[in-house]
């Protein structure tokens, strides 16, 4: 979407994410998404007096992980007390990184050559889960709410990027492009529908050399279409209301999906009133530079080595085959691809089958080996099974798991072995000598008919490119 | 009277902490509060370039537990020292606002 006239929209995101550690931030309760109400808390997550937080070395290596993933400089860190009286945490306080976050002043490089700064990746806590009672179920016009405190301690890094975002498909791009870096580096699922993943966008617009509008930020953001969405509607309503000579407000405001719009959820309090101060119960962490060492040598390339990897098997990749590297990337099924480039096959019909065969298959992807994946495409490539009978023994590997050949052969495609395919042509060529001769002189159309005959014979499951193949050497 | 803190800088205090203080109250730790204060002012009155700040007695760092499941609390117990629970959850009254 373009905006009106001159205005340019200034965002910055907040991506919060769970990490994906056994247990919570500060304490030994199970992190499980989906347990049965309040059956994850202890003294410490629900801030009974004399518990007394200890931190979780695994989130502090997550976080790291985070940090190196995005060129953050790790520093010397502190924990402070967020004061604040809401039902979604018991304590009333949350337990964050404030002016000493353990990531700051990273950056991360986006697929369109873009670059967003991350201003700093912090750890925290996470809060309890609210059910309304009443009133439809939302907050407002509720009568009374049923809080679970399973969520709460919950470690989650919170990311901060600049305001360098300029347009709601930079923001989504942005989103993506974050969440496969939390999911290569192992600290996040990434499943925005359990909301182990969140967003929140700062907006304001502004005309291009003048000073920062007044922003608002947006929350309940759980998907890529609802951040770009939300972000949309709300740089066009402050523009509006600039237009109509009004100032724009600084304030929370909620996206709704249904109505497609932001609405005000509270006018913004000053940091202040949360009395940040050093969490008196927590010291300092501060990883050395052997822990930094250890934790960036055991990183795993990144989605933009990936994609790069990837990309560079192919000489001119058309734009449906770089969507495709998306796929693949984005599912993790390059190493498929990268073993059949080794095994010197065609990477092309391997980046196909990755991409769509085997990713609509996802769940069971463990039942394909490596080594099958390769074979079934070498397969294939030799003619051997037909584009058809290639997908469906990818399938039924997917389901089951097993030989390739094997299930070729009980599938009954053996018949179209270069043997068996050799032989029908040559009686095809026996019974049609007339539109033999007519190729024979030069007439390539006539391979089309050829063609027609042998799928007619095997029912579809032959190879056009083997028929051919076999024609020529006929010639 | 300690001019370190006013009265309605610790009457916000209080409010934001949720408490209700009376009159006397407000005086009383106002006056409190200032000799506080007062004492953090002598400390800003040292020369102490060359010292790091101390937030705690230890000089400890990196304190860390393993990333380990430990058993949870009962949930019955949990829930039968709230003042009301109902369908396995903490039940509060009406919430005037959203999170902050
Ligand atoms: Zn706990």
């Amino acid at each position: 979407m373009t905006l009106p006239g001159e205005w340019e929209m200034v965002v910055g995101l907040e991506v919060h994410t769970e990490l994906l550690t056994k247990s919570k931030l500060f304490c030994g309760c199970e992190n499980h998404f989906g347990s049965e109400p309040n059956t994850n808390v202890c003294p410490v997550c629900l801030g009974l007096p004399g518990s007394l937080p200890v931190l979780n070395r695994e989130a502090v290596e997550f976080a790291m992980r985070i940090g190196l993933a995005l060129h953050c400089r790790i520093a010397p860190s502190t924990f402070h007390r967020k004061n604040y009286f809401y039902p979604d945490q018991s304590k009333d306080y949350q337990i964050s990184q404030y002016d000493l976050p353990i990531n700051s002043s990273g950056y991360l490089d986006l697929p369109d050559g873009t670059t967003v700064t991350i201003e700093r990746a912090h750890m925290e806590e996470d809060t309890g889960k609210s059910t309304h009672l009443g009133g439809s179920g939302r907050l407002a016009g509720a009568e009374s709410s049923l809080v679970d405190y399973n969520r709460c301690g919950v470690p989650l890094v919170e990311i901060v990027s600049g305001p360098d975002i300029r347009s709601s498909a930079q923001a989504r791009a942005y989103a993506a492009e974050l969440r496969g870096i939390l999911i290569a580096t192992g600290a996040s699922d990434g499943r925005l529908e359990e909301g182990s993943m969140r967003f929140d966008a700062n907006v304001s617009v502004r005309r291009p050399g003048e000073p920062l509008g007044t922003r608002c930020e947006i929350k309940n953001l759980n998907s890529l279409r609802s951040l770009q969405r939300a972000i949309d509607y709300e740089a066009l309503r402050q523009i509006q209301l600039i237009e109509n000579g009004a100032v724009v407000r600084q304030e929370t405001r909620h996206w709704d999906e249904n109505l497609a719009e932001t609405s005000t959820l509270r006018v913004k309090e000053d940091a202040d009133d949360y009395r940040y101060f050093r969490d008196p119960d927590l010291v300092d962490l501060a990883p050395d530079q052997t822990w930094q060492d250890r934790v960036r040598a055991a990183l795993p390339p990144m989605p933009a080595e990936r994609r790069a990897a990837v990309l560079a098997l192919f000489a001119a990749p058309s734009s449906a085959q770089r969507d495709a590297v998306e796929v693949v990337i984005d599912l993790g099924l390059d190493p498929y691809v990268h073993a059949v480039a080794s095994a010197s096959g065609d990477t092309t019909l391997a980046l196909s089958r990755a991409a769509n065969e085997v990713a609509a298959n996802l769940k069971s992807v463990a039942n394909l080996t490596v080594d099958a994946f390769v074979t079934i495409v070498a397969m294939e490539q030799r003619g051997e099974l037909s584009a058809t009978q290639a997908k469906t023994v990818l399938g039924a590997i997917l389901v089951d798991g097993g030989d390739p050949h094997e299930i070729a052969t009980a599938l009954g495609f053996e018949q179209l072995s270069a043997d068996s395919l050799g032989a029908t042509v040559a009686s095809l060529i026996e019974d049609h000598p007339d539109e033999w001769l007519r190729y024979r002189d030069g007439d390539d159309k006539l391979a089309q008919f050829f063609i027609g005959q042998v799928m007619k014979l095997t029912r579809g499951q032959a190879n056009g490119k083997a028929v051919i193949g076999e024609l020529q050497a006929r010639r | 009277m300690s001019e370190a803190i006013t009265r309605e800088e610790v009457a916000k205090v209080a409010r934001l902490a949720r408490l209700r203080l009376s009159g006397d109250e407000l005086d009383m730790f106002t006056e409190q509060l200032g000799q506080i204060l007062e004492h953090a002012r002598d400390m800003n009155a040292l020369d102490l370039a060359d010292v790091a700040p101390t937030a705690h007695p230890f000089g400890l760092t990196n304190v860390v537990r393993e990333d380990v499941v430990e058993e949870s609390l009962d949930r019955d117990t949990v829930l039968a020292m709230a003042p009301d629970a109902r369908d396995q959850r903490f039940a509060v009254p009406r919430i005037q606002g959203e999170a902050p």
